[in-house]
This record gives C-alpha cells, sequence and structure tokens, in this order.
C-alpha cells in the first residue's frame, strides 16, 4: 500500500495562514490545507471542494472547535465538516476527502494516492 | 344568495377595530360592509392625538390605510354624515343618497363637553378631539402668548401639553378642588400639580367660569365666579365628554337619562337590528371613555354578528396609567376605596412628587384599587394582584415601599393564572402567550408578531417580557443569551469586555473569557467588535482568520466561488467619468454587470486572484470599498432633492453623501441602511431604512429602524426638524448605541423592538440622554470617524495581504476547473449545476 502513494510538496510554510486555510492543487484535485497553531497536530488537509454547492471553497471557511471536534464551516451555506475525518456534523452521510499531512523541515507535504483519480465536481 | 348589508356609523378607533375584527370572521363573506365617517380621514388613533403637534401626521396616526379597506372590499364613505335613520323601512339617509341594510352598527363615539358659559362661541374658543380641532389650535397659537385648557382631568392635561409644546404659556382651569378628580385623590392630585407646576403649567382649581369677554392684554378675559380673573389668547374646553347619541334619540331608540344608547351584553340597542359599540354605547348605567373597553365591545359585537350565544361583553376594567406632560400617573378599580370596609395603605414622599395608595379588602387580603403618582413602576404588579385578586403577601405595603426600604420584587409571571391579562389593548391573556408559545414561537418578537400584545399601546411591554422569559424557561428552552459554546456572555457583554479591559485580540479574549478554539458564530462577532472598538485593518494578521470569507476577500462569494464587487457611490452620485470606469473594468474581466437596489453597481464573477488586480485599477479612478460584504453601513440612498426637484426643500444628495462618508466602514451587528429624502413624497424609501431621514421646511426629520427584507417594517418617527448637527449628533447616538448593545445579527429593528421600554426607552437614552453616556457615544463615533482607512487600499499596496487572493499556492496560473461560463442577454454568467 505504501509504494502506492506518494508525498508531495504543495507549499511552505510561510504559505500557510494561521488558524485559517489555504487551497493548493493536487493530483487529486484542489485540497485545502488548514494550520490551527494551538492544536496538536496543526495541520489539517481536506477536500477544497464544497460537496453541498460543488464549489472549490472550504479553505476560505471560518475554521474553530465545536465540543471539541476541530471544524471548518462552509463559507456558502455554513455546514460544519470535521478536518480530522471530513464527516459533516450537520449531515454524516456527507464525508470530504481527507489528506495526511505533515511538516518536512519548511515544506509541507500531502500524502496523495498514486492511483491517478479522475476528479469529478461534485 | 344575494349579500345581506352591515352598515357602520363612525371610523374612530373602535370602529375601525370592529371592522378589523368582522373582516377577519367567518360572517364577512355574508355581509356588503358599508362605512359612513363624519371626518374627512381614515380612522385614526385618537389616544395619541397630541402627537400631531410634535410631528406626527395623520398618516403616522392612521389605524389602517385606504388599501386595506378596499383589499377587504369594505365601501368607505368619508365626510358623509348619516342625517336619519328609518327603523321600519331598515335605511339610513345621507346627504348622498338613501342606503337599505340588514344589520346597522352605530359607533359615533362622543363629543366634547362644552360648558354652558356666555362667549363660548369666541372664534378663540376650541374643543380638543379631532385633527381639525388640532389644526384650528394650531393657526390660533401662531401669534398667541397663552393658552387655557377648562378641565384638569386626563385629556385637558394632554391638551395643556399641547399647548405648551406650541410655545404657549400654559394654564389649567379646573372647577374641582383638584387635578384629575376622577382618578386621584386630594394628596394625588395635590402631588401631581405640584409636579405640574414645576413644569411651568400654571394650575387653578376650584375655579367656575362665568363669562367669557375680551381682554385687555390678550385676546379673552375669563371671569370666575369668585370675582377674579384670567387674560388668554385662546380656550381649549376639555370639560369631559358626552355620548354622541343624536341619530339614536331621534330614531326613537332608547337611550339613558344622562345620554348614551342603552345596549345589553350582546350590544344590541333596543332594536334587534341595531347595535352600538365604544363611547356612544350606555352598558348597565355605564359610559366607557376609554378605548380599551370599546375594543372589548367591538370584538363582542363581531362574535355576536358570527352567531356566538356566548358572546357578551360584561363590563371593563377603567384602570388606567399613563404620562401626563411627563409626569406618570396610574389609576386602578377602585381608587378611591368606595367598596364597605375599604381599608388604605399610602406612601407619600412630598420631596421627590411620588404618592401611591393602595386600596385593599376589609379583611387585608385583597387589593381593590390603587393610585399612583410619579413613579408607575410599581403598577404592572399592582394591577395583576387586583385584576386577578391574588392574595396580597404578608406585609401588602411592601407592594408601594421604594425598593431600598425593603420594597417586594415585581410579582413574578409564574404567580400569574393563565386568564391574567397581560396586554389589554389587544386582550392577549398569560393563556394566549403560553399558546403562541406552545406553536413555536421562541423569542419576543415573534411572539408580539403572533398574539399582537404589546402591540398597542406597549404599556406591558416589561410585563410582557417577563412572562415569556419565564414561560420559556419553564419549558426548558434555554432563554441563555451566551452567544455559542465557547462565550458564555451576550454579545453585548462581550462589547463591554474588550472596551473595558483593552482587548485587542480574539485570542487573548477567548482565553481570559472563553473556552476552545472558537467558531463560526462567535469569531465573526468579536472580529466585530474588535473593528467597532479598536478600527484595526480587518486583515491584520490576527483578525483574518475571524472574518468570514466575504470580509476576508471583501468581496460577496456567490454560489459558484467567485466573487462579486461593489464600489462605494456616496448618495448614489457618480460622475460620467467614474461610470465609464466602471463599464471598463467590467469589460476587461467580462464580469456580469447590475444595478443594485442601493443605487450602486455590482460586478460579478471575478475570481479570488482577480480581485486586487480589479481594485487596483478601480482605486486608481478615485474609487473606495462599498463594504458590501460586510455587516456595516451599506448605502445611504438619496433623491436629487432641492438642486434639482420642483418639490424638495433640502439638498439630500449633499447630506447623503456626507453621512455616506461619515459612517462607511463602522462595523455593526448586522447591516445598516439608510436614505435622505429631500422632501415628504419621500422618493428614496427612507422609512424602509435602519436610518431614514426626510428633509422638510425647517430641517431634517429622523425616522429609525426600519427594514425590508423578509419581515419588513417601517421606521417609526424619532424626531422633528433637527438641524444639520443635530440630526448627525443624533444618528452618531442611535448607531453607537445600536452597536454596544445589540445582538449578533441583529437588525436596528429587532434591537428596538427587544429594548424593554422600546422606541420611548430608545428617546430617552438619545434624545434626553436618560444614561449619561450621550457624549461617550458621540466621542466613540467621532474616533472612528477619524481612523477610517478604505480597507481595499491598504491591501492592495501590502504584498504580505496580496498572497491571501492566491486561488492555488502552488498553481498561480491554474483556473478553477469548476467555474464554467455560459451567455444570457449579452452577458457571462455561471453554467448552473448539471449533476
Amino acid at each position: 500500500m505504501k509504494a502506492r502513494t506518494r508525498w508531495d510538496v504543495v507549499c511552505m510554510v510561510e504559505d500557510l495562514v494561521p488558524e485559517s486555510g489555504i487551497a493548493v492543487w493536487t493530483e487529486d484535485g484542489p485540497v485545502a490545507v488548514f494550520y490551527l497553531p494551538h492544536r496538536l497536530p496543526a495541520l489539517f488537509a481536506v477536500s477544497h471542494t464544497d460537496p453541498f454547492s460543488g464549489a472549490n471553497v472550504l479553505a476560505r471557511g471560518i475554521t474553530g472547535d465545536l465540543k471539541g471536534e476541530p471544524v471548518v464551516a462552509s463559507p456558502l451555506y455554513k455546514q460544519h465538516f470535521s478536518l480530522r475525518t471530513g464527516i459533516c456534523l450537520e449531515d454524516e452521510s456527507v464525508r470530504l476527502k481527507t489528506y495526511p499531512v505533515l511538516l518536512d523541515g519548511n515544506r509541507i507535504r500531502l500524502e496523495i494516492p498514486a492511483t491517478q483519480q479522475q476528479t469529478q465536481a461534485a | 344568495m344575494s349579500k345581506k348589508t352591515l352598515i357602520v356609523i363612525g371610523n374612530g378607533m373602535v370602529g375601525h377595530h370592529f371592522l378589523e375584527q368582522f373582516a377577519a370572521s367567518p360572517a364577512a363573506t355574508e355581509y356588503d360592509v358599508l362605512v359612513f365617517g363624519e371626518e374627512k380621514q381614515l380612522a385614526y388613533d385618537r389616544v395619541h392625538l397630541s402627537e400631531y403637534f410634535s410631528g406626527s401626521t395623520h398618516a403616522d396616526l392612521a389605524m389602517g390605510t385606504a388599501d386595506w379597506y378596499t383589499d377587504h372590499h369594505i365601501t368607505l364613505k368619508l365626510g358623509e354624515p348619516v342625517l336619519t335613520i328609518d327603523r321600519d323601512g331598515k335605511t339610513v339617509t345621507t346627504p348622498a343618497g338613501q342606503y337599505p341594510y340588514d344589520e346597522l352598527v352605530l359607533a359615533t363615539g362622543s363629543y366634547p363637553f362644552v360648558p354652558p358659559i356666555e362667549g363660548n362661541d369666541n372664534e378663540h374658543c376650541f374643543v380638543y378631539r379631532t385633527l381639525d380641532d388640532l389644526d384650528a389650535i394650531r393657526a390660533s397659537a401662531s401669534n398667541a402668548k397663552t393658552g387655557v385648557v377648562v378641565g384638569g382631568g386626563l385629556l385637558g392635561l394632554e391638551a395643556a401639553n399641547a399647548l405648551k409644546s406650541l410655545g404657549l404659556e400654559a394654564h389649567v382651569v379646573e372647577f374641582a378642588p383638584r387635578l384629575m378628580p376622577v382618578q386621584l385623590d386630594a394628596d394625588g392630585g395635590a402631588v401631581l400639580r405640584g409636579k405640574i407646576e414645576e413644569l411651568g403649567v400654571r394650575v387653578h382649581t376650584e375655579k367656575a367660569t362665568t363669562a367669557i369677554v375680551d381682554g385687555e392684554t390678550a385676546r379673552l378675559r375669563m371671569n370666575f365666579s369668585d370675582g377674579e380673573f384670567l387674560e388668554t389668547d385662546l380656550i381649549v374646553f376639555s370639560a369631559g365628554i358626552r355620548p354622541q347619541d343624536t341619530l339614536a334619540r331621534e330614531s326613537e331608540l332608547e337611550v339613558g337619562e344622562r345620554g348614551g344608547i342603552v345596549v345589553n351584553n350582546q350590544c344590541t340597542t333596543s332594536d334587534p337590528h341595531i347595535h352600538a359599540i365604544g363611547e356612544c354605547a350606555l352598558w348597565n348605567q355605564r359610559i366607557f371613555g376609554l378605548v380599551a373597553p370599546g375594543y372589548t365591545m367591538a370584538r363582542t359585537l363581531s362574535a355576536v354578528l358570527n352567531g356566538d350565544g356566548d358572546a357578551a361583553f360584561t363590563g371593563a376594567d377603567m384602570s388606567t396609567k399613563l404620562k401626563l406632560l411627563g409626569v406618570d400617573v396610574g389609576s386602578i378599580g377602585d381608587a378611591h376605596g368606595q367598596t364597605a370596609g375599604a381599608r388604605n395603605i399610602r406612601y407619600n414622599d412630598e420631596q421627590a412628587g411620588h404618592y401611591r395608595r393602595m386600596v385593599v379588602s376589609s379583611d387585608g387580603k385583597k387589593l381593590l384599587g390603587a393610585i399612583l403618582v410619579g413613579d408607575n413602576s410599581y403598577y404592572d404588579t399592582l394591577l395583576q394582584y387586583a385584576l386577578n385578586g391574588i392574595d396580597l403577601p404578608e406585609s401588602a405595603e411592601s407592594l408601594i415601599l421604594p425598593e431600598s426600604q425593603g420594597g417586594a420584587p415585581a410579582l413574578g409571571a409564574d404567580a400569574l393564572p393563565d386568564t391574567a391579562s397581560i396586554c389589554s389593548c389587544h386582550n392577549v391573556t398569560k393563556g394566549d402567550i403560553c399558546g403562541a408559545i406552545d406553536a413555536g414561537c421562541s423569542d419576543l418578537g415573534g411572539i408580539k408578531a403572533e398574539t399582537k400584545a404589546s402591540t398597542g399601546c406597549g404599556g406591558c411591554a416589561a410585563l410582557l417580557k417577563n412572562v415569556v422569559d419565564s414561560e420559556l424557561e419553564k419549558r426548558g428552552v434555554e432563554v441563555s443569551k451566551d452567544i455559542c459554546e465557547h462565550f458564555p456572555y451576550s454579545r453585548q457583554e462581550l462589547f463591554h469586555l474588550v472596551k473595558v479591559n483593552g482587548i485587542r485580540t480574539f485570542r487573548t479574549l477567548i482565553s481570559q473569557y472563553g473556552k476552545g478554539h472558537g467558531c463560526d458564530i462567535c469569531k465573526p462577532t468579536v472580529g466585530s467588535i474588535l473593528a467597532t472598538c479598536w478600527n484595526e485593518h480587518i486583515l491584520a494578521t490576527d483578525h483574518v482568520p475571524l472574518q468570514d470569507t466575504n470580509d476576508t476577500f471583501m468581496a460577496n462569494m456567490q454560489k459558484n466561488g467567485t466573487y462579486s464587487i461593489v464600489p462605494r457611490i456616496p448618495g448614489g452620485e457618480i460622475t460620467p467619468d467614474k461610470l465609464i470606469v466602471l463599464g471598463q473594468v467590467a469589460k476587461e474581466y467580462d464580469l456580469y454587470t447590475k444595478i443594485t437596489g442601493g443605487q450602486r453597481v455590482d460586478l460579478f464573477g471575478a475570481t479570488l486572484s482577480q480581485l486586487p488586480e480589479i481594485w487596483e485599477k478601480l482605486i486608481a479612478a478615485g474609487f473606495e470599498t462599498g463594504h458590501a460584504y460586510g455587516k456595516s453601513l451599506r448605502t445611504v440612498k438619496s433623491c436629487v432633492g432641492s438642486t434639482w426637484c420642483r418639490y424638495g426643500v433640502q439638498d439630500s444628495v449633499g447630506m447623503a453623501i456626507f453621512l455616506e462618508n461619515r459612517y462607511k466602514g463602522l462595523r455593526a451587528p448586522h447591516k445598516v441602511k439608510m436614505a435622505v429624502s429631500g422632501c415628504t413624497r419621500e422618493c428614496a424609501e427612507a422609512q424602509s431604512k435602519d436610518i431614514g431621514v426626510i428633509a422638510t421646511e425647517n430641517g431634517w426629520n429622523l425616522y429609525v429602524c426600519g427594514n425590508g427584507g423578509m419581515r419588513p417594517r417601517h421606521a417609526d418617527l424619532f424626531v422633528t426638524d433637527l438641524s444639520d448637527e443635530e440630526l448627525i449628533r443624533t444618528i452618531d447616538r442611535v448607531l453607537m448605541f445600536y452597536v454596544r448593545t445589540a445582538d449578533r445579527l441583529q437588525r436596528t429593528s429587532v434591537w428596538m423592538e427587544n429594548l424593554e421600554g422600546g422606541l420611548d426607552y430608545l428617546k430617552e437614552v438619545v434624545l434626553e440622554d436618560s444614561l449619561g453616556i450621550g457624549a461617550e457615544l458621540e466621542e466613540h463615533m467621532e474616533g472612528l470617524v477619524g481612523t477610517y482607512q478604505c480597507e481595499w487600499k491598504t491591501a492592495v499596496e501590502d504584498p504580505e495581504k496580496r498572497k491571501r487572493f492566491r486561488e492555488f499556492v502552488n498553481a498561480p496560473e491554474k483556473a478553477d476547473p469548476v467555474q464554467q461560463w455560459t451567455t444570457e442577454r449579452d452577458q457571462r454568467r455561471p453554467v448552473l449545476e448539471s449533476a
């Protein structure tokens, strides 16, 4: 399994915005990377695509925690998504794709599935 | 299938209330309804008649609109008095013709009693009843110095206040030994007299006028029976009312010895097809000169005409609470202690001008009546004890003692039975309120809308709030004002914490006063509070993560993730050159272009990375951000005003531009909209705005707390004829008080409705500075105005801030693949979702 994935550098530490998200383009489509400096771990990566609207906007949502769970709120229709599991708190049948993320020196790496996936909006 | 005809004679408050009730009832479909009114105007609120002198117009006082009558298929014939009733032929005759009826309702009201004094027909003698009377008084007062009101009752004191507001030296002449002899006792009357004389109204009691003759130093002289006299320029008679029963007398219906059309419990007269309601009706030998009992009769009669055999009018409570010349006066039940064995408890503070009297039953257990002068805060509790027969507490005197001397707290809402009347104007009981809550209403605003409680005179606002809070709590509905799980505080409390402790970041606030890391509720709220308090750039590093996406990127996100841009066009005034720039920019970036309702231009379809470039171009052409994305001042709409319009009386565009430039960038709990109209034709629709300004010959009238949108609300007239400086100072205070005390996402309308005391309270705070914070509010606003910066200008000049506008930080050239476009009506628009 390990051999079939790879850790791509998607951005540098200085690109991150504390307590907020940025969007990066990967071979698996657009991904939102969040940096929550007051948590451990502090980095989260989930799909940038809002499943309710199909728009690529989740990195622009407000982050926070609800009952301790780190979340981002969709900037369009305000649903909350867990940054750990990708599950939508308002509708558990909806789940964002999540990506392992790590800090390598001052580079941010994402684990992207090696099998090329065609990304489909929504 | 031909319909029956119902004729209503009289279009006053009670007549109108009857029509409202009847129109909403099943029987409405069975009748053609015809209404005759002697006055030329639609029914208006006579209770607030004197506000006509302080700037209210007929439209402000009107009970309904012509459209309402049309919508309900009611034929309204104003200025067409009924001359005779033919009971046998069942017709009424007016100067215009004869009309048949099946059922006839007399709602003819009353007329003012003018004592038979020689000279009372002088052209400067008036009564105080209709808008026409008030117009005549105003005309006479325009070159007068003094005015006398004959009659020291409730309406007489109202009239004295009106004369005072017209700038006259006002006198009250009363035949009885004290003021308000019906409602007050000797001590109460004395306290009231003292207070009123302090306000500059001269009071003369035990004076019987014998003649009115030409004066020497003024137009008229009143001679009194004791040989003294008083000179005055005009006289207003307010010596009581008499039922208007002429038609009934002439058609030989049964009338009382001293007037009044005799009715039974069903409000029906001695003729089974003729009914009478309101002040013209005599029930059980009594005339009811207040509006609430009249409304009760109206409701009863509507039910009777709907075949409700149980409907009955069984008398009404005549308790009253009012503010006369700014002095609280209250009278409850058996105020004079006429019940056998009744005993009294009195509290009299001549120093402060407070008088309170309780009349209790011989066993001391029940409250029979009460008199209050100087402080009506005791009224609601006492009224509930009296109306509901609740047992008095052990030390009943505590109910009227000042709180510092061990006075009891207000009667808990819990102690009231379900039948307790909370709002007597609309006959809403505690049970009705509980019903509304059970049907899903969960806040004060909703309950007011559903039950109409507290939308009449508003006197029950505080009591209503207590009942609602207590009932919600009982049902386990959290009445907690906590904004979210991270802060156990309301927005107002958070504002206070930030301001007083000089807190400048979200992180500091949550670590000291909250828990966790925040959420999409508290972060933007605190972001807005920080902006209001310190006015730092919203994209400063500490503040970026607090903002909603629209604030973060200073544009409005649309459904496909692109943004729209609204540059500020103050007052809607724009040069052709600037208009051309908007067109050029829109063309270059292929932006869909639409004119907004706020007299601006909205450019749609910009991607995140295009925003800074577009703004560079707009700023170079002299544009500033329009804050269409913020909970802040949006636009100040205006009509063209006196510069061009042949009707305009002030420069509305100039004022709108000034206001927009003054308040732009102000962060608020919700969006704020304003408008300025150049004359009363109101082309700028200012009365649908949070702050509405309408020009008058003498300056500006200010309206507050209106809005359009989901729940439209007309703005309330706040204050009239302001100078430019007064207008700005007043708006400063209203806005700043709103920004400091409103809940999150609360528009000014809901904020004001939820203020305990509502509009009157807001007037006290802003106009009378009752909290002593006026100067501080103005200073705070001045500070914000002084530190304004165009957020977009600062952002495009700062490379660090511009970094935020990269769509994909690792692929600057990559276009967002979901943003697909098509063309419609020659403009670009998004392809709608196919999946």
